[in-house]
């Protein structure tokens, strides 16, 4: 199949197409970088995960044998299960916090809403390690507020560190964390829309809320579909917050708390590198699958919308 | 007239809940920078038990003898790796960058074959994790013996295939190919067509995904924990990591650990702060970029 458009559009091109090794030049030197560390890593850790190393054996073919292991593997699939739950309950929080602070944003021209606009996205900046060290300060009985404040009240504080409290505290850091930036994404999105329509919605009779709502969101839904993928890649390879929790954790995130951290203690603390190799590429597996699910759910949605 | 004054009343209303809607938002989002602030100025004993509080200061504003001490710590290990994160994230950066640039551009304006293909290729690789690949790329480089030096953080910090599809579709809207044939019936050659013609108009888009990759890099901790060894060539990130490790291992010892750690952590969030408010005009509307498709 040839595409239609490009046959059209040849004649003016006829420089090009005599030399179409030129695009490839401009192209070649990210190849060679996403063939070394993109494909090459994947391709490795494939083969990796077909070999198995016992002390007395050494290392010998097993073929899917540590597939069917991770797929019945207790640690493997509650980290999973925990980062599913994780992304269901954190991105709908996320996006309602980001979209209203872009729609509030958009719809005020004040000194204090360029404030907030700058305030709001200065953790972006921050690395996930410093946020997550302050929020564990924050929370820390010792360090933190907290204490101070419930006894004023005459209560103990909340041990937000603990396996009870634990996920809504990861929780509150990785909304700090991003939030800001997809407030700027949707905001930005806001901005590109063409005023005229609010008049004409005014003129109709519509309500600020009416014209945020109905016009305002499904205008930018692009925007919120790279978000939600965006945030839904991001909260399944969750590594960096529990990570550097875990030394305060006392024991609530465990060894296998998500696929990362499982993967990672495989490798550098137990050394078993092919079975960190088929977690890490299962958990590879389980995202692409999940983002080409939701985009595909996303997609079809719309179609039948518009 | 009635409409001139209804308008600003119909307006007022709902500006102030908006505007303690914001306030509340700011306070939140800078509340961890301003407890962060205000521990730094504290010594040891202050920050346990300190007179006004986590949230003020304490008697003594100890702000620069903490710094000293962070600055003799250890033969001043931590700005060994606050140059190793510039460093890292310089090269690192720039390199994803350029590399970007040149592949958006080639995908957007050179019809060749296989091309649908290679950018289709492209956006699946897009959903991959990254951080799935680090102990794969851990494994690789050990096998190259490349793992415990700069390059085992650098070269992976190359590969942004998101910032390629950014400088594609950016290239395809903002460098006319009437524009880029002129040139070439001038006798241009490609490159020169490239740097005179091209570039300057995608440099909206260049400066967002230079920013983009330098955060990326500046911020990454996952590679360098897992390829790095060497406590001399560690960035930021895994540094005070370490140090958050080793203070909550040794409860008491740690004592003014903590406080390295919390000036450490205010000194190593300032170049990226002081970077994003002054490029505040490109940034804001470049982030939209992805979202134009």
């Amino acid at each position: 199949m040839t595409n239609p458009a490009a046959v059209l559009r040849a004649p003016s091109r006829r420089r090009n197409l005599r030399r179409p090794w030129i695009g490839w030049l401009f192209i070649a030197p990210f190849g060679v970088i996403f063939l070394v560390f993109l494909v090459a890593p994947l391709v490795y850790a494939f083969y990796l995960s077909l070999f198995s190393k016992g002390l007395a054996t050494g290392t010998t073919f097993s073929g899917a044998g540590n597939y069917v292991k991770a797929f019945t593997d207790p640690e493997f699939l509650s980290g999973i299960w925990f980062v599913i739950r994780f992304a269901v309950i954190l991105i709908p929080i996320q996006m309602a916090v980001s979209l209203a602070a872009a729609l509030v944003l958009d719809a005020l021209t004040t000194r204090l809403s360029r404030f907030a606009r700058l305030a709001i996205f200065v953790p972006y900046a921050i690395p996930a390690v410093v946020g997550t060290l302050m929020w564990g300060f924050l929370y820390s009985p010792t360090f933190g507020p907290l204490t101070g404040l419930f006894k004023v009240v005459n209560q103990s504080a909340p041990e937000i560190l603990s396996s009870g409290n634990i996920f809504g505290g990861l929780l509150n850091i990785v909304v700090w964390q991003w939030a800001g930036y997809y407030m700027i994404i949707i905001y930005a999105a806001l901005r590109g829309i063409d005023p005229s329509l609010y008049e004409a919605a005014r003129i109709d009779g519509a309500t600020p809320r009416q014209i945020a709502l109905r016009i305002k969101v499904p205008m930018i839904s692009s925007a919120m579909v790279l978000i939600l993928v965006f945030a839904l890649i991001g909260t399944l390879q969750f590594f960096t917050e529990p990570q550097v929790l875990r030394p305060i954790s006392n024991g609530s995130i465990t060894s296998s708390f998500t696929p990362n951290i499982y993967a990672f203690d495989l490798a550098f603390r137990f050394s078993q590198f092919n079975y960190a190799s088929t977690i890490s590429f299962s958990l590879g597996i389980v995202v692409f699958i999940a983002v080409y699910i939701f985009l595909f759910a996303s997609r079809k949605r719309r179609g039948g919308l518009s | 007239m009635t409409t001139i004054t209804r308008v600003p009343a119909a307006k007022n209303k709902p500006n102030i809940t908006a505007h303690v809607f914001l306030v509340a938002l700011i306070i939140y989002f800078l509340l961890p920078l301003w407890w962060l602030f205000v521990a730094s100025t504290k010594d040891p004993q202050g920050l346990f038990t300190g007179t006004g509080g986590a949230l003020w200061f304490d008697k003594n504003f100890n702000l620069l003898a903490n710094i000293q001490e962070l600055i003799t710590y250890k033969g001043g290990i931590y700005f060994r790796w606050l140059g190793n994160s510039a460093l890292y994230s310089l090269l690192g950066g720039v390199g994803a960058t350029v590399l970007a640039v040149l592949a958006g551009y080639g995908f957007a304006k050179f019809p060749f074959k296989g091309r649908d293909f290679s950018f289709a290729v492209l956006l699946g690789s897009v959903m991959v994790p990254l951080t799935a690949l680090v102990i794969p790329t851990f494994m690789l480089m050990s096998q190259l013996h490349l793992t415990n030096t700069i390059w085992a953080v650098i070269l992976p910090s190359l590969l942004s295939p998101f910032g390629v599809y950014l400088m594609r579709v950016y290239a395809a809207d903002a460098v006319p190919d009437e524009l880029l044939d002129a040139a070439r019936v001038d006798g241009s050659g490609e490159l020169r067509t490239f740097f005179t013609v091209a570039l300057p108009l995608m440099r909206p888009a260049v400066v967002t995904v230079l920013l983009l990759s330098v955060v990326g890099t500046w911020n990454n901790y996952f590679l360098p924990l897992a390829v790095l060894s060497d406590q001399n060539l560690y960035p930021v990130t895994v540094g005070l990591g370490g140090w958050q490790a080793l203070a909550a291992s040794n409860n008491g010892g740690g004592t003014s650990l903590y406080t390295l750690i919390v000036v450490g952590s205010l000194i190593s969030i300032i170049p990226l702060v002081i970077a994003f408010l002054s490029l505040q005009k490109y940034w804001q509307g470049g982030l939209s970029l992805g979202a134009l498709k």
